[in-house]
C-alpha cells in the first residue's frame, strides 16, 4: 500500500487525536469542576464555579461530536465497531452528559429550588468522566472482532482495569477542574481550589504509577512494545517528562502561580495521550484493526479533509476569541446570567 | 440478531430524534427572531425590540441546551444501534455529519457563549453580530443533516463496490432529487412553528391583560409570518409530494391510502386503512381528486399498495395517520393566518378576543406537525433505511437484546422527565413575562472587566 491510501488514514488518525486531546482538556475541566461540586457545598462558590465555564461548556463539548463524526467520517468501520462493542458506556455517558447540560440553564430557572440540578450537574459530571474512562479502558484491552463485526458480550468492558481506568480519568479532570478555577477566580475559593488540586494531583500520580506497571503485564502486546529495543529508547523522555510536569504542577499549587499549574496539567494529560498512541500504532482498535483497514475511501476522507483543514484553524480562531472576551477573574454575584 | 432487538432499536432512533426535533424546530426558527429583533433594535433603537430580544434569548438558552444535549445521543447512535448502516452508507452520510459539525455546530456552540452572556461584556455590534452568526449556524446544521437525510430518501451521486456505498459526485450526493424540497420545507416549518409561538405568547399576555406594548410587537411580527408562510408552506408540499410521487411511489400510495394502482385515486379526507384487508374503513372521500393532485389528470393513474409485494410497503396506517395530521394542521394554520390579517386590517386585532383566546393555545401545533411530517417522511421510507439499498432490518448493530432495551428504557425516564421539566421551565419563563426577572441573580452584569488585574483598561468594545 502506498501513495494516497497510505497516508490519507494517517492523517486522518492524528485529525482524530487532536479532536480527542480538545475534548478531554476543554471539556475535561468544565467535568472536573462537577466533580469537585460534592466538596463545595456552598451555593456562593457552586455559582462561581458554573459562571467559570458558562460561555465555553456548549463549544468544548461539541469537541467530543467532532470525536465521533470524525470517526465516523473517516473510519466507518471502527466506528461501527467500538460503538456497538461499547454499547452501554456510551448510552450511560450521554444520558449523563444530559443532565450536566441541561443543568446549565435549568439551575438558573429554578432558583432559589435548584438543589436538583446541582446534582445533576455534580453527578452527571461524574458518571460521564467515569464512562469515559471505561471506554478508554475497554478500547484499550480490546473489542472482539469476527468478520470485521462486533462479535462479543455485552459487559467485556467492564473488568478492573477498566473500571481502574475511570477512577484514573475521575481525578485527572478533577486537577484540571481546580487549575482552572486557580487560574479564574480568586480568594478563598482560589486557596481552596490550590488544596484540592494538590490531592487530585497525588491521585493522578498513584494512578499514573499504577496503569504504566499494570498495562504491560495486563495487555502483552504493549508489554512487546515496550520492552523491545529501539522502542524503549524512544519511550524513556515519556516518564522523565511526565515526572517535571508533575513537579512544576506541585510548585504551581503550591506558590501562587496563576497558569502554571493549569498548564502543567495540560502537560500531564498530553503526555499520557502520547503515551497512548506510541503503545497502540498504527491499531485503532487495538490489536485486532488497523487504522488502514478500517478507513473509508480516499474520496470520502478527502472531500472531508480540505473542509477540515480550512475550518479547523477557523474554529480554533473563533474559540480563542471568545476565551479571550471572557477572560479574566469571575467573582460572586457578577454572574453572567 | 432476532428480529425484537432491530423493533427495538427502531423504537428507540424513533423514540429519541422525535424527541430531538421537537427543539431545533424552534431554535432554527428563534436563533432567526432573536437576531431579527436585535438587528431591528440596532437600526432603529427603540428600547423594546432590545427587551424582547432578552426575553426570548433566556427561553432560547433553555431549548437550545435541550437541542443540543440530545442530538449529541443522536449521532453516536449511528454506531451504537445501526453499526451495519454505517459501513454501508458512512462514506456518504459521514462527510455531511462531519461538515454540519465543522460549518454548524462549532459555530452555533461558539457563539452562543456571546450571545447569551455577552449583553454587557461586548459591544452591542459584536453581540447582534453574535446572535446572527448562532442564526447561521443553526440554519447550516439543517442544511447538512437534510442533505443526510434527504440522500437516504433519494440516493445520488454514489455508486455501490461490494455492497459499500462510495461517493462518486458530492454535488448530486448534497442536492439529490429530495434535497431542495425537503430543506425548504423543513425550514418554513421551523420559522412557521415559531412564528406560531411568539403570536400564541402574545395573544396569552394579551388576554391576560398585561405587557401590552410587548404583546403586540409579538403579536404583528408573529401574525405576519404566518399570514405569508402558512400558505406558501402548502404549496412547498405539494411540490414535495409530486417529488415523493416520482421517486418513492410506494411513500405516497401510503399517505394517499390509494390501494388499486390500475384505478383512479380518490382523496381520503379520513379513513382506516386496514393493511391485511388491503383496503380502507369508513373512508369518506372525494372521487378523483387525489389524481388530479399527483398527476394532474382527474383520470391519471400512480401506483396503489397492491402494486408492491407485502415486504415492499411501508406501514400504512402510521403514514396514513400522520399526514393527514400534518396537512390538516396545515390548514388550520392557513386559516388562522388568514383571519388574523383580515382582524389587522379591520383594525381590531388586539380587541378580538375570541380570536386571541384561541391564537394563544395554538402554540404546540406547530410542533405535532413537524413531528408528523417527520413520521410520514421516515415511515413510508419503510422498509428501507437508505432507499433501495439498504433494509431497516440489515442496518443494525449486533447489540443484545438486553442491551437495547436497557438503554430504550432509560432514555425513555431520562427524557420525559427532563425535558418535561425543561418545557415547565420555559413556561415559567413565558409567565413571567419580558419585564420579569428570570432569575434571582443580578440580570445585568457591571460593565467592567471580570479581572481586578485589569480593573484601569478599558473594557474592550464596551464603549461605543
Ligand atoms: C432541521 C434541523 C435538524 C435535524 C433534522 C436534526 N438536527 Fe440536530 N440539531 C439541529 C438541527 C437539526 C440544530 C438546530 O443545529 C441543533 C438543535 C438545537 C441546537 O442546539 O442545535 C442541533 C443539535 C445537534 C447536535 C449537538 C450540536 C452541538 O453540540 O452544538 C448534534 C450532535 C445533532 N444535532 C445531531 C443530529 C443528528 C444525528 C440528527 C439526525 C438523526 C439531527 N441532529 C437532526
Ligand atoms: C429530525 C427529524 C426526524 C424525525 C422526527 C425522524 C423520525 C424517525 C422515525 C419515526 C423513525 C422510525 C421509522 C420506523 O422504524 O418505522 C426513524 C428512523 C430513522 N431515521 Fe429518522 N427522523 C428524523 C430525521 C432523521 C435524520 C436527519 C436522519 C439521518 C441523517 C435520520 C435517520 C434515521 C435512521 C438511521 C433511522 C433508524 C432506522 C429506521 O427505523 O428506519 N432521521 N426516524
Ligand atoms: C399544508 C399542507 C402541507 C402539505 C401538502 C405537506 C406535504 C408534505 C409531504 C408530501 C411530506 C412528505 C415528503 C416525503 O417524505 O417525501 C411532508 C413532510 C414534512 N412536513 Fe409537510 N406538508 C404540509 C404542511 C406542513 C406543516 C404545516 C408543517 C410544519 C409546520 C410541515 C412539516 C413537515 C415536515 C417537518 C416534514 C418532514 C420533512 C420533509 O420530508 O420535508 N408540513 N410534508
Amino acid at each position: 500500500m502506498e501513495g494516497i491510501a497510505y497516508w490519507l488514514p494517517l492523517v486522518w488518525a492524528a485529525i482524530l487525536a487532536t479532536a480527542v486531546t480538545l475534548y478531554v482538556i476543554l471539556d475535561g475541566f468544565g467535568l472536573g469542576l462537577g466533580i469537585l461540586f460534592p466538596f463545595a457545598p456552598e451555593e456562593e462558590r457552586r455559582d462561581v464555579m458554573m459562571n467559570t465555564i458558562a460561555p465555553f461548556w456548549d463549544g468544548n463539548q461539541t469537541w467530543l461530536v467532532l470525536g465521533g463524526g470524525g470517526l465516523l467520517v473517516a473510519f466507518p468501520k471502527a466506528y461501527g465497531i467500538i460503538m456497538s462493542g461499547l454499547y452501554l458506556p456510551i448510552i450511560i455517558m450521554l444520558l449523563a452528559l444530559v443532565f450536566r447540560g441541561v443543568a446549565f440553564e435549568y439551575r438558573w430557572v429554578s432558583k432559589p429550588k435548584h438543589y436538583l440540578w446541582d446534582l445533576a450537574f455534580s453527578y452527571g459530571a461524574i458518571v460521564a468522566t467515569f464512562m469515559q474512562g471505561i471506554l478508554l479502558g475497554g478500547l484499550l484491552q480490546g473489542i472482539t472482532v469476527v468478520d470485521g463485526q462486533f462479535a462479543g458480550g455485552t459487559f467485556d468492558w467492564l473488568t478492573p482495569f477498566s473500571i481502574f481506568c475511570g477512577i484514573g480519568l475521575l481525578g485527572g479532570y478533577a486537577l484540571l477542574g481546580t487549575t482552572w478555577l486557580i487560574l479564574k477566580t480568586d480568594g478563598p475559593l482560589e486557596t481552596w481550589a490550590r488544596e484540592k488540586g494538590k490531592q487530585a494531583l497525588v491521585i493522578v500520580l498513584a494512578v499514573f504509577a499504577v496503569v504504566s506497571l499494570w498495562t504491560p503485564f495486563a495487555l502483552p502486546q504493549i508489554f512487546d512494545r515496550w520492552f523491545s529495543w529501539p522502542n524503549m529508547l524512544y519511550l524513556a523522555p515519556v516518564p522523565v517528562l511526565t515526572a517535571l510536569a508533575a513537579l512544576s504542577c506541585w510548585r504551581g499549587l503550591s506558590s501562587d502561580a496563576q497558569s502554571q499549574p493549569f498548564i502543567s496539567t495540560i502537560a500531564l494529560f498530553l503526555l499520557g495521550l502520547i503515551g497512548l498512541v506510541i503503545s497502540n500504532v498504527p491499531y485503532l482498535v487495538p490489536h485486532s484493526l488497523t487504522v488502514w483497514e478500517v478507513a473509508a475511501p480516499p474520496s470520502s476522507q478527502m472531500f472531508m479533509l480540505v473542509g477540515t483543514l480550512i475550518m479547523l484553524p477557523v474554529i480554533l480562531g473563533y474559540t480563542a476569541f471568545v476565551y479571550w472576551t471572557f477572560r479574566g477573574k469571575v467573582r460572586a454575584g457578577e454572574g453572567y446570567h | 440478531m432476532d428480529v425484537d432487538a432491530v423493533l427495538l432499536a427502531r423504537i428507540q432512533f424513533a423514540f429519541t430524534v422525535t424527541f430531538h426535533i421537537i427543539f431545533p424546530s424552534f431554535t432554527i426558527g428563534l436563533a432567526a427572531f432573536i437576531a431579527t429583533l436585535l438587528v431591528r433594535w440596532r437600526m432603529t433603537g427603540e428600547e423594546r425590540f432590545q427587551r424582547l430580544a432578552r426575553f426570548w434569548t433566556k427561553i432560547f438558552a433553555i431549548s437550545f441546551a435541550m437541542g443540543v444535549v440530545s442530538g449529541i445521543v443522536l449521532s453516536y447512535q449511528f454506531g451504537t444501534n445501526w453499526s451495519r448502516f454505517s459501513e454501508v452508507a458512512g462514506n456518504v452520510v459521514g462527510p455531511l455529519i462531519g461538515y454540519e459539525t465543522l460549518t454548524a455546530f462549532f459555530l452555533e456552540a461558539t457563539f452562543l457563549g456571546i450571545m447569551l452572556f455577552g449583553w454587557d461584556r461586548v459591544s452591542p455590534n459584536l453581540h447582534v453580530t453574535s446572535a446572527v452568526l448562532v442564526a447561521v449556524g443553526t440554519s447550516m446544521s439543517a442544511f447538512w443533516i437534510l442533505a443526510a437525510n434527504s440522500w437516504m430518501q433519494t440516493p445520488a451521486g454514489h455508486e455501490m463496490i461490494n455492497g459499500i456505498a462510495h461517493p462518486v459526485d458530492w454535488v448530486q450526493i448534497i442536492f439529490n432529487p429530495s434535497f431542495p424540497y425537503r430543506f425548504a420545507h423543513m425550514f418554513t416549518a421551523a420559522y412557521l412553528t415559531t412564528s406560531l409561538v411568539v403570536l400564541s405568547v402574545g395573544a396569552r399576555y394579551l388576554v391576560a391583560n398585561k405587557f401590552h406594548e410587548d404583546a403586540k410587537t409579538m403579536i404583528r411580527m408573529g401574525l405576519g409570518m404566518v399570514a405569508v408562510l402558512a400558505p406558501l408552506q402548502l404549496l412547498i408540499g405539494d411540490a414535495h409530494g409530486l417529488n415523493t410521487a416520482e421517486h418513492q411511489p410506494a411513500k405516497i400510495a401510503a399517505m394517499e391510502g390509494h390501494w388499486d394502482g390500475s384505478k383512479p385515486a380518490s382523496l381520503v379526507l379520513f379513513g382506516w386503512p386496514d393493511a391485511a384487508a388491503e383496503t380502507n374503513h369508513y373512508e369518506i372521500s372525494i372521487p378523483n381528486l387525489a389524481s388530479y393532485i399527483i398527476t394532474h389528470d382527474f383520470n391519471g393513474t400512480f401506483k396503489g399498495l397492491k402494486d408492491f409485494k407485502p415486504e415492499d410497503r411501508p406501514p400504512v396506517w402510521a403514514v396514513f395517520v400522520s399526514f393527514r395530521v400534518m396537512v390538516g394542521i396545515g390548514l388550520l394554520m392557513i386559516v388562522t393566518g388568514f383571519v388574523g390579517a383580515y382582524l389587522w386590517w379591520r383594525r381590531t386585532l388586539f380587541d378580538t378576543g375570541w380570536y386571541l383566546k384561541a391564537v394563544s393555545y395554538m402554540w404546540p401545533l406547530g410542533f405535532i406537525a413537524i413531528v408528523a411530517g417527520w413520521w410520514v417522511t421516515e415511515i413510508g421510507r419503510q422498509p428501507y433505511l437508505v432507499y433501495g439499498i439498504l433494509r431497516t432490518k440489515d442496518a443494525v448493530s449486533p447489540v443484545a437484546f438486553g442491551a437495547v432495551l436497557t438503554s430504550l428504557t432509560l432514555f425513555v425516564l431520562v427524557y420525559s422527565s427532563v425535558f418535561s421539566m425543561g418545557v415547565m421551565y420555559i413556561n415559567r419563563l413565558i409567565e413571567k413575562g419580558p419585564e420579569g426577572k428570570a432569575a434571582e441573580t443580578p440580570d445585568v452584569l457591571p460593565s467592567r472587566p471580570l479581572s481586578a488585574a485589569q480593573d484601569s483598561e478599558p473594557q474592550p468594545g464596551a464603549a461605543e
